[in-house]
Parts: structure tokens; sequence; C-alpha cells
């Protein structure tokens, strides 16, 4: 029965992507173009190192987003502020980056904890405004993601900005001690070629770590527990002993110290600077990886290598006069597909379960009847 | 009329207007009004309240205004949409798309419909299959944000004069109308610049010229909404569906369908919206062309406590900034005295009330306000740019007990699974 | 019987949950202008055959005859064309309407395309003079109490024009005087040719209002009797199979020790209403002190401000003589306050989460549920079979989610995880609520015997017969306040609710 319920589990992924890239091709249908030529193109084009390098690449922030999003998620909270939290704590990080020279690994460690912090901060406002004035955190951190629009375009153009360029603002480039280096001898160690224009980036490491982290912190400790049974039924959390305002506030501290994370994979990677064009959309994305890996670690490290690959795999259907949209179209549908899929899914292991408990129990004694 | 919605009853059994009460409100006007003139005359701008500035505020109030009200309903029926954004982003497109092969009002057809057709997406996911409305609503915006640069790229690339990123441009402009002697009059009293007089004559001249249809129909659906959803069995019905469906269920009323109904006039006006910004606006579909209005419109929908006059208050609030940085940033500076003296007021009211406590932290944010404007010459156009964010932000903090959201608002309901 | 005088027949009724035959077989005859009760006790079925017969639940087997004629209900909608409505036990309002706008939802009177206000609000004026209901239409239903909130569900269901009226345990939720006049309401309304189908399981009050009785048991009908021909005691052996448990405890065990003491409580709401008004009491070791109230005069506020899940404006707690009113509820935990909460599902359980994730709740912060930061797995494995064992809670193992549990079972585990925690001071709020005979009886051996054992129990119940049977001391909480503080040997039921609809005269000594 277990292996069945895991299967179960598998499936609704699975079928998921399944019905999603079977959208995407009855679009390209439409259009007049042949998908699975399409879909042909993007698999060959995928597989060699350089595009490797350039999934991995997308799929760290993508990953450490997603976790973000996960641990709100674990006590029934909407984080939506990802997206605001880690781009401003990306352009704080970078300005500190460039103006406060330290010692070699002090100098990036430094860097790491100013985005934390920054990260934090935006996300604890929606925590204390949840905890001191009852304002849903979904509304606060959709507000606060356009005031921190706001502030990171004023402060960019008035205050952190050294490369005026008319086209794009920019702070001051990293110096070296303020960059992690690179992971491509995790390929050529394997003997293949070396990744052309992009790397693995260093900070894959700090995204495994995070990984980990997330899953002791969340399944193994007394906070976790707290953490999780807040989620599952904040009454009984309450009666329980945990104080709920607590938790909120530090679940946001921490969602948004996670998510002040997402943007330095690029900060001290392939960028080396904040920039106006500085991607975007992660914290968006996040919640979908969060989704179909169900928040559980490793679920969300596959979610975001899928979503990294299809980002790169896109850049082939551009060249083949493709429109390369079809992979944001495909990523939309799978988010709803995901979680239309868990809840079917989970709906017939929940009945599943209470059945074999019944029936578990007619054997245990065939006396007594089980009262509805 | 709608102020009184939350108690139709009350009025209906009175019967007669109350006098007092209209006196009261132009009273307050009046002296507003006076005190607008007056920092006027100390800014040193005539922004505030010249036709041109109220004109625009007008044009930038309605695509928040039509987003709110999609909230509207769709709230008021139980399910959160937080979809307005990519709704109002496929109003744009098909609005401008339909606007350049068949014309205009063609365009306001296939907005409403390119609307509700992402309407209809969000209530199959949410009320049919149960999935979380925020959710859903991210994936909406993401989903409808992909899907119209696909069809932008696939239409208008080849030879249009469009692209990628925006529509070839649209020829005719719905129609426009002065309101004849109206304007023309309010225009010169306009131009007298008479304290007091001018301001108001500027203000209405800004509501009377250059009015486009599609305004009309904009403001319009503002007494409809509030006819439809508080006097008609359908309005009650929807309205009970997100107040407590398993009671509704329980008496006969087809819940599921009420959702549906709300969810996708939501996403019809999210598209008006959109289609509004392409017609009426720009002229034209650019990529980013809404710029976060559908979430202002649910800030709107906050602010106006989840009422379609409230809706329009909060609507017009937004709208009237963005037209100050737009027609003059330095008439934006004037806005914080205009904001320091009414906070004065509402201290004084609440002395007036013997609410002490919030009547001193009205007044340090008086002072606060007052200083900042004394300081600086200029207030950055990203605070303009914010505003409608951090003022949701202020009301869902500072006054969450007055707000009153429908009671099953965001939870899920499924057929015959009462609480 | 002839077709002609029986207002509903079920016959021959199935209907299956997952795992649950909620309806076997069920056969219901009811007649035209007649009241009927349908007793049995919680989880046999009643709820489930009403539903059916309001079209909320379909039927997978079986047939149902409405005036002889056979219908299939798809929705309340066709119930309710034929004539049939529904007063839920949990009321189906929604509190931020009128109490007209609630009474004609679905049921619009129409003036053009708008709703006929005018019309509605005289009807509803009419139906409530008619019937001795009298209500203002214009009030929000957020304001108002109980008693009138039922009266608009009645109302609702009779401005349908329905002749058929299911009720369901309404008489849950009232003091006896409210019941008295919710009764002679229904006897106007059976004597002006309306069909009554009551259900309960307060055979006190079937048999005084019933005009026949249909008893049900395990999903199936086991009698049908007529209230002349039956007393309680065999009503309840019909409906359980056996004499029914009765809350009794012999002598006392009551020490001179002061395990709880509660002085001047006072708390309230943020928009200022009082919750809490001065509340004191003490309970000592050995001793089990009742708690009687209609629901909302301040037993929720007690229990959370004794738990420091609120703190309250005014007031201190000591346990065992030590002040604990600045404690957390973790650490209230930790010194030996136990808490059976009032809502097992909102309150006291993690349905979705195993057996032993629900054991450690509340006593997450000691060992053997955790080491250090850590949680012990299995420490609180073992912890959690040893409660299911000398707890009997029946359950094929302890890592499937609490929702596979029945409800005695359920409570039976929280019941156990708190005596095993061996507190010296238990709350119990509605300890056997909506739960079986079975466990009903285990839980209060449970409770005896921790009595004698010197624990305090301070009991609060919605049961009047399980406060008077169990109690030392009884105590009558109304609109926050203590009133009343009685001898449960002398007390009656009609006494202790006029005190707790005010009435009483007495004032707390």
């Amino acid at each position: 029965m277990k292996v069945g319920n895991l299967f179960l589990s598998l499936l609704a992924p699975i079928s998921a992507i399944i019905f999603s890239l079977a959208v995407g091709a009855l679009v390209l249908l439409i259009v007049g173009i042949d998908p699975i030529d399409a879909f042909g193109q993007m698999v060959t084009f995928s597989a060699d190192s350089t595009s490797l390098a350039s999934s991995i690449n997308k799929a760290v922030p993508l990953y450490v987003s997603a976790v973000a999003v996960a641990i709100g998620f674990q006590m029934n909270m909407f984080n939506i502020g990802v997206e605001g939290q880690y781009l401003i704590a990306a352009m704080f990080a970078g300005w500190v980056g460039t103006n406060v020279v330290l010692w070699g690994p002090l100098h990036i460690t430094a860097i790491i904890l100013t985005a934390v912090v920054v990260g934090a901060i935006w996300a604890g406002i929606a925590g204390a405004l949840k905890v001191t004035r009852g304002v849903n955190e979904v509304i606060s951190t959709i507000m606060l993601n356009f005031i921190a629009f706001s502030v990171i375009a004023y402060l960019l153009a008035n205050r952190f900005a050294v490369e005026s360029t008319s086209l794009n603002l920019s702070t001051g480039k990293l110096p070296e001690s303020g960059l992690l280096p690179d992971l491509n001898f995790l390929i050529t160690m394997f003997g293949f070629a070396e990744p052309r224009g992009i790397a693995i980036p260093g900070f894959l490491v700090i995204a495994v770590l995070l990984g980990i982290g997330y899953y002791v912190l969340v399944w193994r400790t007394r906070f976790g527990f707290d953490l999780r049974i807040s989620g599952m039924n904040p009454g009984s959390a309450r009666m329980s002993g945990v104080n709920p305002k607590k938790m909120i506030f530090y679940t946001m501290l921490i969602s948004g110290g996670v998510a002040g994370l997402v943007g330095l994979s690029t900060l001290v990677g392939k960028l080396g600077a904040y920039t106006q064009d500085f991607p975007r959309g992660i914290g968006f994305a996040g919640i979908a990886v969060a989704l179909l890996g169900r928040n559980h670690p490793i679920g969300m490290a596959l979610g975001a290598l899928l979503f990294g690959v299809m980002d790169r795999a896109a850049l082939v259907l551009k060249l083949e006069g493709i429109p390369e949209e079809i992979v944001v179209i495909i990523q939309g549908v799978i988010v709803l597909a995901v979680v239309v899929a868990y809840e079917i899914f989970g709906r017939i292991i929940a009945r599943r379960e209470v059945r074999a408990a019944a029936d578990a129990l007619e054997n245990l004694d065939t006396g007594a009847g089980v009262t509805a | 009329m709608t102020a009184d919605l939350h108690e139709p009853m009350v009025e209906a059994k009175n019967g007669s207007f109350k006098w007092s009460r209209w006196g009261r409100f132009l009273a307050i006007f009046v002296v507003a009004m006076i005190a607008l003139s007056a920092i006027q005359e100390v800014a040193g701008t005539t922004q505030l309240t010249s036709s041109g500035t109220w004109g625009a505020a007008l044009r930038l109030t309605v695509p928040i205004l039509l987003a709110g009200l999609g909230g509207l309903y769709s709230e008021r029926a139980g399910v959160v949409n937080i979809g307005l954004e990519g709704m109002m982003i496929a109003g744009t497109w098909f609005g401008a798309w339909a606007g350049w092969q068949y014309g205009p009002w063609w365009g306001v057809v296939l907005g409403v419909v390119g609307g509700a057709g992402f309407g209809l997406i969000h209530a199959i996911a949410t009320v049919t299959f149960g999935v979380d409305q925020i959710v859903s609503g991210v994936a909406i915006n993401l989903l409808a944000a992909g899907a119209m640069r696909f069809l932008s790229v696939v239409t208008y690339t080849i030879g249009t004069g469009g692209g990628a990123t925006q529509s070839p441009r649209i020829q005719d402009f719905i129609q426009t109308f002065d309101v004849p002697l109206l304007s023309p009059f309010l225009q010169s009293i306009e131009d007298k610049s008479w304290f007091f007089f001018s301001d108001i004559a500027g203000i209405l001249g800004g509501f009377t010229t250059t009015v486009s249809w599609l305004t009309v129909i904009g403001l319009l659906a503002v007494p409809v909404s509030s006819w439809l959803l508080w006097r008609t069995a359908w309005g009650l019905r929807l309205r009970s569906v997100g107040e407590n469906p398993w009671a509704a269920e329980s008496l006969g009323v087809p819940v599921l369908r009420m959702k549906y109904w709300g969810v996708l006039i939501s996403g019809g006006l999210a598209g008006l919206g959109g289609a509004y910004l392409v017609l009426v606006q720009a002229g034209i579909y650019r990529e980013g062309q809404t710029g976060g209005r559908g979430f202002i419109g649910l800030g709107a929908l906050i602010f106006g406590n989840w009422i379609p006059a409230g809706v329009l208050a909060g609507a017009g609030l937004f709208g009237y900034a963005d037209a100050l940085r737009l027609r003059q940033a330095t008439a934006v500076h004037a806005l914080l005295l205009l904001i320091a003296v009414g906070l004065v007021a509402f201290a004084l009211w609440k002395v007036y009330k013997k609410s002490y406590g919030s009547a001193g932290s009205m007044a340090v944010f008086a002072i606060l306000f007052f200083l900042w404007w004394l300081t600086t010459d200029e207030v950055p156009t990203e605070v303009v740019t914010a505003t409608p964010y951090i003022a949701t932000l202020l009301v869902l903090s500072l006054a969450s007990q007055r707000l009153r959201m429908p009671a099953a608002d965001g939870i899920p309901y499924r057929k015959g699974e009462s609480h | 019987m002839t077709e002609n005088d029986r207002a509903v027949e079920l016959v021959d009724i199935t209907k299956t949950f997952p795992g649950v035959i909620a309806n076997d077989n069920v056969n219901l005859s009811v007649g035209l202008a007649e009241i009927h009760a349908i007793v049995g006790e919680n989880g046999a079925g009643k709820s489930t055959l009403m539903n059916m017969l309001y079209g909320m639940i379909v039927p997978d087997s079986g047939e149902i005859r409405v005036r002889g004629e056979v219908e299939h209900f798809r929705s309340p909608k066709d119930a309710i064309d034929h004539g049939i409505g529904m007063v839920h036990q949990h009321f189906m309002l929604a509190d931020n309407f009128t109490v007209l706008e609630n009474i004609v939802l679905g049921f619009e009177p129409r003036s053009g395309l708008t709703i006929d206000f005018k019309e509605a609000r005289e009807k509803i004026i009419d139906l409530g003079s008619r019937y001795g209901m009298t209500i203002d239409p214009n009030t929000l239903v957020e304001h108002l109490s109980v008693g009138q909130r039922q009266r608009v569900e009645i109302l609702k269901v009779l401005f349908r024009g329905a002749s058929i009226l299911i009720l369901d345990e309404p008489t849950a939720v009232l003091v006896p005087q409210e019941v008295d006049e919710l009764f002679a309401n229904l006897k106007v309304l059976r004597d002006n040719g309306v069909t009554l189908i009551f259900i309960s399981h307060k055979l006190d009050e079937v048999l005084s209002v019933a005009d026949s009785i249909t008893v049900m048991r395990g999903g199936k009908t086991v009698a049908n009797v007529l209230p002349s021909d039956v007393d309680a005691g065999q009503l309840a052996e019909l409906m359980v199979g056996s004499e029914l448990p009765v809350p009794e405890t012999t002598d006392s065990t009551v020490t001179d020790t002061v395990a709880l003491r509660v002085e001047g409580i006072t708390h309230r709401s943020p928009d200022g209403r009082t919750l809490l008004d001065d509340v004191s009491l003490s309970i000592h070791n050995g001793e089990i002190v009742g708690i009687a109230g209609v629901e909302g005069n301040g037993q929720s506020e007690l229990i959370d401000a004794l738990m420091g899940v609120i703190r309250p404006d005014a007031g201190s707690v000591e346990l065992d003589g030590t002040d604990i009113s600045q404690d957390s509820t973790m650490k209230r935990h930790e010194l030996g306050l136990g808490i059976i909460p009032e809502d097992r599902h909102r309150q006291g359980l993690l349905l979705n989460a195993p057996l032993w994730e629900n054991v450690m709740l509340g006593h997450q912060s000691q060992p053997p549920f955790v080491k250090g930061p850590f949680i012990d797995m299995k420490g609180a494995k073992s912890a959690t079979e040893a409660v299911v064992d000398r707890f009997d809670v029946k359950t094929p193992n302890i890592n499937v989610p609490a929702l596979a549990l029945s409800g005695g079972n359920q409570q039976k585990l929280i019941v156990g995880k708190e005596m095993m925690a061996n507190p010296n001071v238990l709350i119990a709020a509605h300890p056997t609520r909506g739960i079986d005979v079975g466990a009903q009886a285990a839980i209060w051996d449970e409770l005896r015997d921790a009595r004698r054992a010197g624990l305090a129990v301070l009991l609060i119940s919605a049961d009047l017969d399980e406060l008077i049977g169990l109690s030392d001391t009884l105590l009558v909480i109304f609109d926050g306040k203590i009133v009343a503080s009685l001898n449960p040997a002398e007390v009656t039921p009609e006494i202790l609710g006029s005190y707790m609809t005010g009435v009483g005269q007495e004032v707390a000594s």
C-alpha cells in the first residue's frame, strides 16, 4: 500500500507535465508548427555541456526561490513577494559588495548576509503587518513587490548606479573576492567539453546546502514541527502551545531571507553586478516549482531543473523561427495542471487510506461496525 | 444612491432622502474646494484643479475602476482573483488586435471576450477543480503574459508595423464628445483664473470635455453593478455564494454556476479595462502596458471595501495621483501639502470625537508631510508610482476593522461538503 | 397504512461512504401533519438519511416517496420544490446578510427585474406573527442570538411554503426554556397541517413532543414506536442495544489541596464587549468542577485564558500554588495543565497527520517526543503505542492519519495522550460530544478514575446530565460571569436552565 501511494504521488506531476506538453503541442499545431519537430529540436539542443551548464544556471535561482516559497507553504502562508524580496536584496548586496572591501571569503560572506538580511526585512514587513494588524500576506506581499520595484528604480537611478549609460543602469562590478568560482570541473572531470560562454555556478553548492538545511529544519526539528502544525491546523497548534504570531513572523523572516539568496547566483556569478535588466520573474516561477515539487527538497530540485532545461531549450526555437513563448505557456499550464492533479490524486490516496484503516479495523475485531 | 448599499432596507423604509445628509455633504465639499484652491495658491500651481488634470485623471481612473469592479464580482462570489492583471493583459492584446482588424468597437468586444476567456480558465481551475485561488491567479498572470507575447509573435511580426512586443497602430479611436454648452462655458470660467470658481469649473470641465464613450460606459458600470448586486435576485444569490455558499446550496442556489458568473464577469470587466488602455489611451498595444493596474484594481477593491462606489473612490484617488504625475511633476509636490491639511482636518474631527490617540498620530503624520513639503522641491516619480500600493497597505493596516470582505472569500467550496 | 396519509416514505434506502455504510436498507414512514422523531446515537445515520430526503446527498439505492409519489431529488432545489424544508444543526445563515435577505434567498419575490423587498417584508412579518416567531427582517443576522437564528431558519423554510419540515438536532444549541418555546412553535405548526421530522438523541424531549418515533442504530432502522408505548429506558435500549451509560460519580474524593485557583479574570473583546467578567473559581485535587452555560457565554474564552492562549485584561491563574498568569501555553503544558479541547477537529487534532504526530501535540517540548531541538521519532512512536494500547484506541497502526479514526477513537486518543502526561489539572471541554456511547462510557470511566487518583478537573459541557452526574460542584456561566454555584446532587436541568438564561436568582457565593 505504501508503494502504491508513492507511485500515485509521482503519477500526479508526471501526468501534469504530459498534459501541459500536449497543450503546448496543440497550440503549436493551431498556428501551423509541427510540435514533434519543435520538441525534437529542444531535446537535441539540450543535450550538450553548454546547455547543461546553462540549465543549471537557470535552475539554481529557481530552486532557491522555490524553497523560499515552500517555507511559507509549510504553514499555509503564501509569500508571493519573493519577486520583490530577491530583487531588492540583490541590489543592496551588489551595492554593499562594491562599496565594502573585505578579505576574500569575508567579502562574499558579507554580500550573502546583506542579501539575506534585506530579503528578510522586506518579507518581515509583511510578517509584521500580518501579526500586528492582521493584513493578509498575499495582498501585502503583492503590494510590497511593486513598492520594491519603485524603491529599486529610485535608488538605482539616484544613489547606487555607477555606470550610468543611457541604456542600462548598474551598480559597480564586484571585485574578484566578491564572486564565487565556477564548478565546471563537475563536467570536465567526466570527460565532457568545457561549457562555452557560461559556467556551472559556484552558488550550486549553497543551493544544495540550503535544500538539506530546509529538510532538516522542517521535518526533523521541533521548530519545523511547530511550523508544519501551524499550517495544518492553526487552532490545534495554538492550543498545543505554539504561538502563531511568532511562527508567522519567523516564517516570513526565514522565507524572505532565503528569497534574498535567489538573485545571488547571478550576482556573484556571471553578471557580477546588479543591473537594470537583472533577471526578473524568478519569484513567480519559484511558486510554480514549489508546487510542482510539492514542497519537497528533492521534488523541487527536479522541478527547477525541468524549468531550467525548458528555458534553455526555448532558445533553439527562436533560431528556428518558432515563438519561444510556447515554453512560458507550457510552464503556466503545468502550474494549474499539477495542482489539479495533486488534488485529484491526493483525494484518491486519502480515500484509500481511510478505507485501508477501516478494513484493517474490520479484521481487527469483526464484531463492532464502524460508525460514520 | 450607492453609499447606503450596506443597508438598502433602511433607505427604502424611510422613503425620502435625508436633506440634512446632503447639506452636510455639500458643506464638506465647499470647504474642501476652498482649501484646495488656497493650497494651489500657496504651492503656486494650477494643475491640482485644471481641466487637463481632471480629464487625464478620469481616463486613468477608468481602467483601474474596471479592474476593481472585476475583482468585486469575483470576490463577492467568494473567489479571490489576483489573475486580474493577466486578464487585463489579454484585454489589451485582443482589444488591439480586433481594433486593428475590425475597428475600435470590435476591439472593445474582443477585449471583453479575451479577459473573460482567462476568467473561464480561473473559474474552471478554482471552482470546478478546487485549485487554490491564489495559485491559479499567479498561473493566469504567467500564462496570459506568455500567451499574448506568443500571439504577438505569430500575428504582428510579418510586415504589419508591429512586433513581438507591440501591435501596429490602431487607426480609429473610440469616439469622444464635449458636453454641449457646458464644456465651453466651464472652459471660459476656468480661463478667468477666479479663485474657487475657476477651480470648480476646471474639475467639471475635465469631466465634460473630450469624454470618450467608453469612459461613460466604464462609469456607468458602477451604478449598474450596485443595482445588479444589491437589488436583483441574481445579485443576492451571487453575494450569498461569497458569504456562505453552504447556506446558499441548502436553499437550492446553484453555487457553482453563480461562482462561474462572478469570475467570468470579473474577467470580462478586467478585459474591458485592458481594451480601454489600448483604445482610449494609447492607440496601440504594448507589452507591459497594464503596468500592474490589475493589482491596483485589487487595491481599489480593498480600499473601497468591496462596494462599487468605494471601488470608484479608490480608483479615482489612484487615477488622480497618476494624472498629476504625468501632467506636472511639481504639482505632485503640492499634493503633500494637501495631504497634510487633510490629515489636520481629520485630526480635528478625531478630537471632536474624543479619540485623542488617533488624533495625535494623525497630527504627527500631518507635521511629517508638511515638513516633507517644506524641505523638498519635488517628489520622486517613483513615490507616486508606488502610491496605490502604499495606500492599500495603509488602508489594510490602519482601517482593517472597518473593512468587511465577503465572509467566504477565498475559501474553497465543494458541493455537498459543509464546513 | 393508506398512501394518502403518508407525507414521506423512504423505502430500502442505502448509502455508503468510503469505508462506512451510513444507511443500510433504511425504511421510514411519516404521516401527514405529525411530529415524527428519529432517534439514534451519534453516527447512527440520521443526518445522512435526512440529507438524502432534502436532496443534498443522493442515495445509492432505494426509493423516496413524497405524498405517495416517487421522487428523485438531485439537489435541495428539487426537495424545496416539493415542499420540503430543512433546518440544519449548524445554521446555514450568512452573517452579513439581513434576516430578510437570508429568508428570501433562492425564493425571491420579484417586481419587474428587482426583488420585491416590500412584499417579502410583509410576508415575513405575517408568518412570524402567525406562528409566534416575530423578528425584525432588517436586522443583520450577526446580531442575533442562537434562538433567534433558529427562528430565522424555520421562517426560511415556511417562507417557501414548505409543508414538510426537517429539523436536525434543533435542541442541541438551546437551553431548556428555549426548547419549550420551540416545541410550542412546532405544535402550532403541526396543528396548521405541517409535517415535522425531528432528529434527536435526547429521549425525554422526544417522548414529550413526538407523535411517532423511528429508532436508528448503526445505519439501520430498528424500530418504529409510539411514545405512549415506550419509556425512556426502553427507547435507550432500542437505540444502543443496551442501557445507556450513566454519568455518575460515587462518594466524594475532594481533598483540601487547591490545584487550580482562578482569581478575578476579566477579558474584553477588541471592540470592547466584556467576554469574561470577574471570573473566580478554585478546584481541589480529586474534584470535578462543572461549568454549565449556553454556548458563547464565555466558556471558550475561559479555556483560552486558562491555557494562556489569550491574555486576559485582569486576573490571575494559579496552578498548584504557583502563579502561571504570565506563562506561555507551552509552559502551562509543561507544568501539568492538561486540555481536552472543545472542538477536537479545530483544536485537538491534525487530521491529515499520523497518530504519533497527533500525540505529540501539546507535549512537543518534552521528552520522549524531542531531544534538544530535534524530534525524537522513536520516542514519540513508542509513546503513541502506549496511548493506543492503554486507552483502547481502535486503529490499525499509529501511522494512519487521524481522519481515519472514528470520532470516538479520536477523542479517546486525545484523552489518552493528556492522561499519559500525568496532568495535575485537566480542563475537559465537551469530552464526550458527538461520539458513540461506548467511547462515551470509556471516557467517563477515565475521568472518574483520574478523579479518584487525585486529579482536579474542570468540566465544561453542554450535556446537562453529564455535568450533573460527574461534577462535585456546579457553576453556571452567563454572559461571561459566574452567576451561580450549585450542588449537583440537588439541582435539576430545569433549575440549571433558568440560571443559564440569566433568569436565576441566586448569585455565586
